[in-house]
């Protein structure tokens, strides 16, 4: 589903976030990304979800080879892949219903199909009684909830997660990655950047490490 | 991406092309009425900046009406070119008469009107306001006066000018005018001033599509956040650009409109004066005003530019704002 081929990222101030990376991710597979901050994780995310471009190398996703995208086709790229952002990327100046809705008004979906299918998300991350309130009155992880709700809403067939349990406590830390477990379970591939050691290996996924830009471990956790 | 019939894993849920145009006619709705919402969120300002539009639109078009106006007067005039030929004081009557007779032959004039010195001083007692002045003098200063319609044959004019030699030549005329030059001179004016006003609307219209397009740079800044996170879950640059291309025509529809009324109280105001200026011509002139149509034309140019100067300026900073 996610094939990187001798990708590299060279940023305009000459740093370098990835050197020569090769991976492939499988349809249906989960999958977590780890490193040090700075390893080039974030990056790696970006290039799938065409926030960057590689400077060498090529990204193919869902048999797609991103190089050969038109500007144009980038939105309906991003709309294959859901992302749960760190910092929520939620906005304050409409409800939760609203924030959840945005990939389905955006992908045209028909408005009464609209909530019914915000609401079965909603459901999905507890947050149903909470759909009238501005996402600001809620906590850190309903916050993140409320994210992970809006990348899932428009049944994507991948899902990507930048540190989705940064901010939480173990509890909430464990419930959201089991919701991601589910999501797995149905068929999507995931793939969570995230060193919360002991989450990565309560789940005991595969794990990709990178090491300044390098990849240097693929596999089950040692 | 292909996939094995039932394979297992996650399908990305198709839209039909109905439901997507409904959505789309949906979003267009939505952005609509969120853009006006968010000008009546602010009215002050919104005002401020349709007056800007308004005023800016107002004057080349009072200008062209004007212009529309002043030729429309001249085409009242030119329309039957008219010679007028003043006889010689104390010309006898018999010899005038005989003067009217071979006007009568002449093939290049359709008719003619006398109008002897009594009848001109009445008239001219009437309307001129100098009836008293008038009174004290002894004599009547007027000449006699023919006023000849030349026939539509000889309305060229080089035709007109051969007319005018022949009756000039009659010893019992003084002098014959023929009221062409300044006909001609106002329509070069009109031309004129026509480029003029042409200049002057291509500058403020450009003014307009500054102002409404440094409103919605505001306004796009203002929402950054918003674009980034419609960029990053798929929304294409047109669903980015549509509540703005909205503002930008509300601002067009409220500035044409205010534009219309500002011009419109202007010529209703004036209208008044000019039918009395006119009165005093004998002339049953009235000031054209904009009308429906060019109202409609007036409005739909604005939204025009108002739709043009969001477009720039959604496209100028669109790019601007790529999700990092």
């Amino acid at each position: 589903m996610i094939e990187f081929h001798n990708v590299s990222k060279r940023y305009p101030n000459g740093y370098e976030a990835l050197t020569r990376v090769s991976l492939q991710v499988g349809e249906g597979e989960m999958v977590f990304l780890t490193g040090h901050s700075g390893a080039g994780k974030s990056t790696l995310m970006k290039l799938i979800m065409l926030m960057e471009r590689p400077s060498q190398g090529q990204v193919v996703v869902g048999g797609r080879n991103l190089d050969r995208l038109r500007p144009n086709q980038i939105p309906f790229h991003r709309r294959q892949v859901g992302v749960v952002f760190q910092n929520h990327q939620l906005l304050f100046d409409r409800s939760v219903f609203d924030n959840v809705a945005l990939p389905l008004q955006i992908a045209g979906v028909h408005p009464r199909e609209i909530g019914r299918r915000v609401r079965a998300s909603l459901d999905k991350v507890g947050l149903l009684d909470h759909e009238r309130a501005n996402p600001i009155t809620l906590s850190g992880g309903e916050q993140q909830r409320v994210g992970i709700a809006r990348a899932v809403v428009n049944k994507p067939p991948v899902l990507l997660a930048d540190e989705p349990t940064g901010n939480l406590d173990p509890d909430l830390s464990s419930d959201i990655m089991k919701l991601f477990c589910e999501f797995n379970q149905v068929g999507v591939t995931v793939l969570i950047a995230s060193h919360d050691w002991s989450l990565i290996r309560s789940v005991g996924a595969r794990v990709l490490t990178l090491e300044q830009g390098q990849l240097t471990h693929d596999g089950a956790l040692q | 991406m292909s996939r094995e019939p039932g394979a297992r894993g996650a399908h990305l849920s198709r839209t039909g092309i109905a439901d997507v145009w409904q959505a789309w006619q949906q979003h267009h709705r939505n952005s609509a009425l969120d853009s006006f919402g968010r000008l009546a969120e602010t009215p002050l300002q919104t005002l401020m900046t349709a007056l800007v539009v308004a005023i800016a639109l107002a004057l080349p078009t009072t200008l062209l009406l004007a212009l529309g106006n002043v030729q429309s007067l001249g085409e009242r005039w030119e329309s039957g070119p008219k010679m007028t030929v003043f006889l010689k004081l104390g010309a006898q009557d018999a010899a005038i008469a005989g003067l009217r007779d071979k006007l009568r032959q002449m093939p290049d004039v359709q008719e003619h009107e006398y109008i002897s010195p009594a009848q001109a001083l009445q008239s001219f007692q009437a309307q001129s306001g100098f009836s008293e002045a008038l009174a004290a003098l002894d004599t009547n200063p007027l000449p006699p006066t023919l006023v000849i319609t030349p026939a539509p044959t000889a309305v060229d004019p080089v035709n007109l000018e051969t007319l005018r030699q022949r009756i000039a030549a009659d010893p019992l005329v003084d002098e014959v005018s023929l009221d062409m030059d300044w006909v001609r001179r106002l329509n070069a004016i009109m031309n004129l001033g026509k480029q003029l006003v042409l200049a002057l609307a291509l500058l403020l219209g450009a003014g307009v599509l500054l102002v409404i397009g440094n409103t919605i740079r505001l306004e796009i800044e203002s929402r950054r956040e918003e674009i980034v996170v419609v960029k990053l879950v798929g929304g294409t640059d047109g669903f980015v650009r549509r509540p703005f291309l909205y503002t930008g025509f509300w601002y067009g529809v409220f500035g044409g409109l205010l534009a219309c009324l500002l011009v419109s109280t202007g010529v209703a105001s004036l209208g008044g004066s000019v039918r009395n200026l006119a009165a005093t011509y004998q002339d049953t002139f009235v000031l054209q005003g904009l009308g429906l149509a060019g109202c409609a034309a007036l409005v739909g140019s604005c939204i025009g530019l108002g739709l043009l100067g969001a477009w720039l300026a959604v496209g100028r900073h669109l790019s601007a704002i790529e999700p990092r």
